[in-house]
């Protein structure tokens, strides 16, 4: 073998040997099996325009686009089951896929097949290097939904105060909080708090529409962006009362949480500031 | 016989300890030159709880200098040829955030030890290390709440942001050594405790990065390593 020809099977069989583990990767949800393999040709005609060939979100549309694609070798994402600070399962990226991000140039990519966005998933995990040697957080466990009432829903009032969520959301949710204008996402790049009042009946959250999303939003956070977890502060019960309040907010919404506030006259009772209490810190709202 | 090897024992027990603790210091001064950025006056008017903490304006803290142009908060540690040291202390590191702003302002620790951080205020902060090689994370502590638990695995500069409020900047310096310092007021900093041996000391300051200087120590001796940084004019 001359010295050319040595030095190209050495290359071939390094790139080979790198890149082999790598498109060995799976992703498994359910009874499918997602290989990365089939994952590249899809994500090279369904994703690379924003996410970019090598997934840090520098593809050509990119620089026409607010938010931003998605950065894959980061390995941060927004909607996780899991803990702040640890990889999603792949069942939270499998849903991001289908569900797509509201507000954002994300599509959902509900016409691929199932077995499609399983192999994306796949593909995706193999432009971080967290994938081979971290593993996936433990799901936060949600328990049973209580009753809407407006005890709950009353509550849930008093600990948006006392959690400051109005200091980003505003008092009535608008993403209109003192803090709003000055929020960035991990990547400096300006970024808005949920409107909870736009969108009526439509009205989407960026990782879900039901109960159970909100409640997992706000404990495990979205990370990446300003929105922290609150999984260390907020007991099972209390965050259950706190989705029934925000459900208040998205006030051209039908849904119980408003029903049972409009028979009720409509009227959240405001408790009385005492020292010491719920609303500790909280003067100087809007 | 038996004595002769006796007494070789009683000499070899005598000197080793000496060779034990045969240990050298580096210190020094870190100095600056030109002339840094004014830096920016902190507006608290939206959070009057902390406002009301502070009489003097408090300003930014990217650039703190003293008199003879000392600059404080850089981190001067061994970066090479440190003996391994594989477990972390068992006490805590605290990083306190009081009166809107974070103390202190840059705070060193060893990989895999154990980070308290706590809230003095009577307002919620957010703490978001916006770690790159560690997992990035983000977590809501309102007043009240117990002392958060973490830890970071890998070496790392982190910058340190509460989103609640913006001016709220600090570092997280996670090392593989426990031979660091931070400069003070005075500029000056201290590695004892160094067995003979070549060393690389490296000093990071958060806007002007970072100088090494190859260093040896030969026994009881301290030496004197002083690190200049160009001030950038903003």
């Amino acid at each position: 073998m001359n010295e050319v020809s040595k030095r190209l099977f050495v290359s071939v069989a390094l790139i080979v040997s790198i890149r082999m583990p790598l498109m060995a990767q799976e992703a498994h949800v359910g009874n499918l099996t997602g290989h990365a393999a089939n994952g590249k040709k899809l994500y090279r005609r369904y994703c690379i325009g924003c996410h970019g060939p090598l997934g840090d979100g520098n593809g050509e549309n990119a620089p026409w686009i607010d938010p931003k694609p998605r950065d894959f070798t980061a390995a941060t994402f927004k909607c996780r089951s899991t803990p702040t600070g640890t990889l999603p399962t792949d069942q939270d990226l499998y849903n991001s896929v289908g569900r797509g991000f509201y507000n954002s140039n994300m599509p959902h990519w509900d016409a691929l097949t199932d077995q499609n966005r399983i192999d994306l998933v796949a593909f995706i995990k193999t432009f971080s290097p967290r994938w081979t040697t971290e593993k996936p957080g433990d799901p936060i466990t949600i328990p049973p939904e209580p009753a809407v009432t407006m005890q709950s829903i009353t509550h849930g009032a008093e600990l948006f105060q006392k959690m400051e969520c109005w200091k980003c959301h505003g008092q009535q949710g608008r993403g209109d909080g003192p803090s709003a204008p000055t929020l960035t996402d991990s990547k400096d790049q300006p970024i808005r708090p949920y409107n909870f009042a736009a969108g009526g009946d439509d009205s989407r959250f960026k990782c879900g529409v039901t109960n159970q999303d909100v409640y997992r939003i706000f404990m495990t956070g979205l990370d990446g962006t300003p929105m922290p977890s609150f999984a260390d502060v907020i007991q099972p019960n209390d965050a259950w009362d706190l989705v029934h309040f925000l459900r208040t907010l998205q006030t051209t919404r039908h849904s119980k949480e408003n029903e049972v506030l409009k028979a009720a006259g409509g009227k959240i009772p405001v408790k009385a500031p005492d020292a010491g209490s719920d609303n500790k810190g909280s003067g100087g709202g809007q | 016989m038996r004595t002769k090897q006796l007494f070789l024992v009683a000499i070899a027990l005598l000197v080793s300890p000496a060779l034990l603790f045969a240990a050298g210091t580096i210190s020094g001064k870190v100095t600056y030159t030109g002339t840094p950025a004014k830096q920016k006056t902190i507006d608290m008017s939206k959070e009057p709880t902390c406002a009301k903490q502070h009489t003097t304006p408090v300003t930014t803290e990217t650039v703190v200098t003293g008199p003879n142009n000392v600059l404080e908060n850089v981190v001067v540690y061994i970066s090479a040829g440190a003996p391994d040291e594989s477990s972390a202390p068992a006490q805590a590191v605290t990083f306190t955030q009081k009166g809107c702003q974070y103390i202190p302002h840059v705070l060193a620790m060893r990989t895999g030890q154990e980070l308290k951080v706590v809230n003095d205020d009577q307002t919620s902060h957010n703490i978001h290390p916006l770690a790159k090689v560690n997992r990035e994370w983000n977590k809501s502590q309102p007043p009240g709440t117990p002392p958060l638990s973490e830890k970071f695995d890998k070496e790392e500069f982190i910058s340190v942001k509460c989103n609640v409020h913006p001016w709220m900047h600090g570092y997280f310096a996670v090392l593989k050594t426990s031979h660091y310092s931070i400069s003070g007021d005075n500029g000056g900093f201290s590695l004892p405790n160094l067995p003979p041996g070549k060393y690389t000391v490296t000093a990071w300051q958060e806007d002007y990065g970072t100088q090494t200087q190859d260093v040896t120590i030969t026994g009881n001796e301290t030496k004197t390593v002083d690190f200049t940084f160009k001030a950038k004019p903003y």
